[in-house]
């Protein structure tokens, strides 16, 4: 059986009119809702679900618990261990991928139609049978620590770590979800099944289709892969509070090149004027050529290789941040020159030219995003998440060319502070 | 001569199709600039993409990072746009883009709507003979390269030791130097640098214009002839014949020690051919031999070493056939705590040696092989990776033919053509073996 409850055209106007994406709203007969795009003409399908909490659900004292899970589900189920696992994955030609994030869990597969019965069954006890056997947890343990390791002697990671650190006091915000080498070295395998029961639950997964099948297919297809799961999971974490200051903090790393994270708290995904930010960020450090950081810093002056600004509205807690790299000895240049935009941009705001070119940038690259079957049920299950209506695809580019200058002014005003502008700055920068 | 290739699928073993069912069109302009196009109508996008046959291993001596540096200059002006201009149009149409430039190519694409291809053909023909270069523009773009090796390589202890490694590899050949060039010769580069190669390189005969999305070969056709069409071929063009290797003959050991490195481990190359025009069946063996033997959980590395006797955290192989001239099969081991480097290379030496007496097993290539054909069917999905396949084969001396049978080749390699592939490159005498490590304690106290 299978309820429509909705089913969403989306149009993209700027483009010709075979542009459309036919997004149905299908609640399986268990009742999980998914988002479904049928494209029979490739027999294949893309298929992602998400658990919202990720590593935010780590209980205390176990961090690392929720990201080391992930890595086994692939590690053996029922009578088989890892090998034979991902020999009946290969003999399907089906890929299967498990990652944690700080607020969710995804899981995405890709299967042939040809056996896509097997292949789900297959995914199915990974997911909800997964055998976390001790040699396993072993094996996995040790390179979850050699990648920690890793980012303990990166200056990327030493200078984000550090920002969330600081940012976030005893929140799990603060530290990193892959856990330290002794957190992680003391998990048991009761920690991994509790992680596993607290992560995976009916009340908080998010389920995207896009490729070979009909809704009535994937309705059954999504009950079979979740039965078993628990109903509910672990109770998500307090909001996180943020605690940094304006100034600079330096950690002294001997690299040639001084890495910089910068920023400030953000802006919430369902704030009103969250729109009008993400113009703004685009116009100021949003990662195109000709942002005003990438004018300044690299075309201009040819102090760094990539400057960029991002707006991260986490679930518990939201950032504005961006990041740039450049040799010690010019590290301080760039520093000051995007302290100085960050203030000129939050006094007078962005020009007319400037908010037309980045709404036509904007808007002329939303459809160029749906591209291919994995790409756009990565989208629809965002969107979910995001509790996003299933026409928003739709509307999205109306909303951004509804922002005016007097918006993005005024927002410029509320979120950029430059009072507040942090950086945390790794290596040995000469002042 | 326009050719029309639609493909129809083979089946074998499986419902499965061994050749590609993609729709690929090419034919050349009338200057010698190749054409390819790669129909994917599901989407009203596209992705326009220029190739140059010329990358860093084409540059003269003493001017290594020079083809990468003139693709970062190719966003200055030109005789119609300012500089930045042409990112700035393509940002206005909603589009990305970017560039590239690896040993043997240099690339420039803008994915747009496919409405606006022409707009991005007028613009990309243009840069390709028009630029005006100034003195400010060289000393600032100078500095943006310095400071992307400093972001790629100098800060990081992994990607110093593969230069240096590169290095070791190659005695005579211009892989043995880094794309981006060698720091000291970076920074003496200099207009006349960009400009020399870009004249020389840069020319309808020797590019290839790509074009995968929502286009059809006509419009594709049209286009291209009102716009690259025009420019005169260059008829001082060099032929691409560069310094090749000496035999390697004796096996080259080297260890690289940094502080920043916080997981040491071993890597092994050997000198292994590269996919030829119309002779790719070492190069096809060569590639099964690297799944085989180091690709996922199965492989017969991890088997041994990481599952069996738990020496390895990680263990791989890599081969890459795609290259103008001879590449490197390439191993590398991440010993488990408490294993020694040297422990960890002997392990791995003792199980290849086990390997090539044991064979491959057939039940592991059937799967590796129907996996490649699943990969047949999934690429449909991304005209943009198919679109770059061809691009990169085109500039390291493929051509169609040859991207086209590769599938069916890869499917026809035995299990014994893997093991004698196998014994052929693995020859101690053309090895390179590199250990990176923290620096001893003594030496940590002197840096």
């Amino acid at each position: 059986m299978k309820h429509f409850v909705a089913a969403a055209i989306v149009f993209f106007a700027a483009l010709p009119a075979r542009a459309e994406i036919a997004i149905q709203d299908v609640v399986t007969p268990n009742g999980t809702r998914t988002w479904l795009v049928e494209e029979h003409s490739i027999p294949f399908v893309a298929l992602e679900l998400r658990f919202k909490g990720g590593g935010t659900l780590d209980a205390p004292g176990k961090r690392g618990a929720t990201n080391l899970m992930m890595g086994l589900l692939e590690e053996g189920t029922g009578e088989m261990n890892a090998m034979d696992f991902a020999r009946a994955a290969e003999e399907l030609a089906a890929d299967f991928s498990y990652d944690a994030y700080d607020d969710a869990i995804s899981i995405s597969a890709r299967f042939l139609t040809e056996n896509r019965d097997q292949a789900v069954a297959l995914l199915r006890k990974s997911v909800v049978e997964p055998r976390f056997d001790q040699v396993s947890i072993d094996r996995v343990r040790e390179q979850v620590i050699s990648g920690i390791r890793s980012d303990d002697k990166n200056p990327d990671r030493i200078a984000s770590q550090t920002f969330d650190g600081l940012a976030f006091g005893d929140h799990p915000y603060a530290t990193s979800l892959n856990g330290t080498e002794e957190s992680v070295g003391a998990l048991t395998r009761d920690d991994i099944v509790e992680a596993h029961q607290n992560a995976l639950a009916l009340d908080r997964v998010y389920v995207s289709a896009v490729g070979d099948i009909t809704a009535d297919e994937l309705g059954r297809l999504v009950d079979e892969l979740l039965a078993g799961l628990p109903e509910t999971g672990a109770p998500f974490p307090a909001q996180a509070q943020y605690r940094l200051e304006g100034g600079q903090t330096l950690v002294d790393f001997a690299t040639p090149q001084s890495v910089a994270i910068f920023g400030h708290e953000g802006i919430e995904r369902d704030d009103p004027d969250f729109f009008a930010a993400y113009v703004l960020n685009v116009i100021l450090g949003g990662g195109s050529f000709d942002s005003r950081l990438m004018t300044e810093v690299r075309e201009k002056r040819g102090l760094t290789y990539g400057v960029n600004t991002f707006l991260i509205p986490k679930d518990l807690g939201s950032l504005y941040l961006g990041s740039v790299a450049s040799a010690n000895d010019r590290i301080s240049q760039a520093v000051e020159v995007i302290e100085s935009e960050w203030a000129r941009m939050a006094n007078e705001g962005p020009t007319q030219a400037e908010l037309d070119k980045a709404k036509t940038f904007l808007t002329g690259a939303y459809p160029l995003r749906f591209d291919g079957n994995g790409p756009i049920a990565n989208i629809l299950v965002g969107m979910q998440m995001d509790d996003l209506p299933i026409d928003y695809a739709a509307t999205r580019n109306d909303k951004v060319n509804a922002v005016t200058l007097d918006d993005v002014k005024r927002v410029a005003k509320r979120i950029l502070r430059p009072e507040d502008l942090h950086f945390v700055i790794v290596g040995q920068p000469k002042i | 001569m326009r050719r029309m290739m639609m493909l129809a699928g083979l089946f074998a073993l499986s419902a499965l199709p061994i050749r590609a069912q993609e729709m690929v069109t090419d034919f050349v302009l009338g200057n010698g600039m190749q054409v390819v196009v790669v129909e994917d109508h599901r989407a009203p996008v596209v992705m326009h993409m220029v190739w140059y046959k010329a990358g860093s291993a084409d540059e003269q001596p003493g001017v290594s990072g020079v083809a990468h540096f003139l693709e970062h200059l190719l966003f200055k002006a030109t005789d119609t746009l300012e500089s930045g201009e042409f990112s700035e149009v393509v940002s206005a149409n909603g589009g990305r883009d970017n560039a590239f430039t690896s040993y043997d190519y240099t690339a420039y694409y803008q994915r747009v709507a496919s409405d606006r291809l022409e707009l991005m053909m007028k613009m990309e023909s243009d840069r390709m003979v028009n630029i005006r270069l100034t003195e400010d523009d060289i000393l600032t773009e100078r500095d943006v390269i310095i400071e992307e090796r400093n972001q790629r390589t100098e800060n990081s202890a992994g990607a110093l030791f593969r230069e240096q490694r590169s290095a070791a590899q190659y005695l005579n050949h211009r892989y043995g130097v880094p794309i981006i060039g060698w720091r000291h010769e970076m920074e003496q580069l200099d207009l006349q640098d960009a400009l020399s190669y870009y004249e020389q390189y840069y020319a309808p005969n020797n590019a290839i214009l790509v074009v995968a999305g929502d286009v059809y070969p006509d419009e594709v056709k049209a286009l291209a002839e009102q716009y690259y069409g025009v420019i005169p071929a260059n008829p001082d063009l060099p032929e691409r014949l560069r310094p090749q290797e000496p035999p390697h003959t004796s096996a080259r050991r080297m260890e690289f020690r940094d502080p920043r490195v916080a997981q040491e481990y071993v890597t092994q190359s050997f000198l292994a051919p590269e996919r030829d025009s119309g002779d790719q069946k070492e190069a096809a063996a060569l590639t099964l031999l690297a799944q085989v033997l180091g690709s996922g959980p199965n492989s017969v590395l991890a088997r041994k070493l990481q599952f069996g006797s738990k020496q390895a955290v990680y263990v791989s192989s890599f081969y890459n056939g795609v290259s103008l001239d001879d590449t490197t099969f390439d191993l590398i081991i991440v010993p488990a705590n408490g294993v020694s480097l040297r422990e960890a290379e002997d392990a791995m030496g003792a199980a290849i040696e086990q390997f090539l007496q044991d064979g491959v097993d057939p039940e592991h290539l059937k799967r590796i092989k129907m996996q490649l054909r699943a990969e047949q069917i999934y690429a449909r999905d991304a005209a943009d990776s198919v679109g770059n396949r061809y691009g990169r084969a085109l500039t390291s001396g493929l051509n169609i033919q040859d991207v086209q049978e590769w599938p069916e080749i890869l499917q026809a390699v035995t299990e014994a053509e893997i093991i004698e592939a196998a014994k052929r490159v693995f020859n101690p005498d053309r090895s390179v073996t590199g250990w990176l490590l923290r620096p001893t304690s003594n030496q940590e106290v002197t840096q």
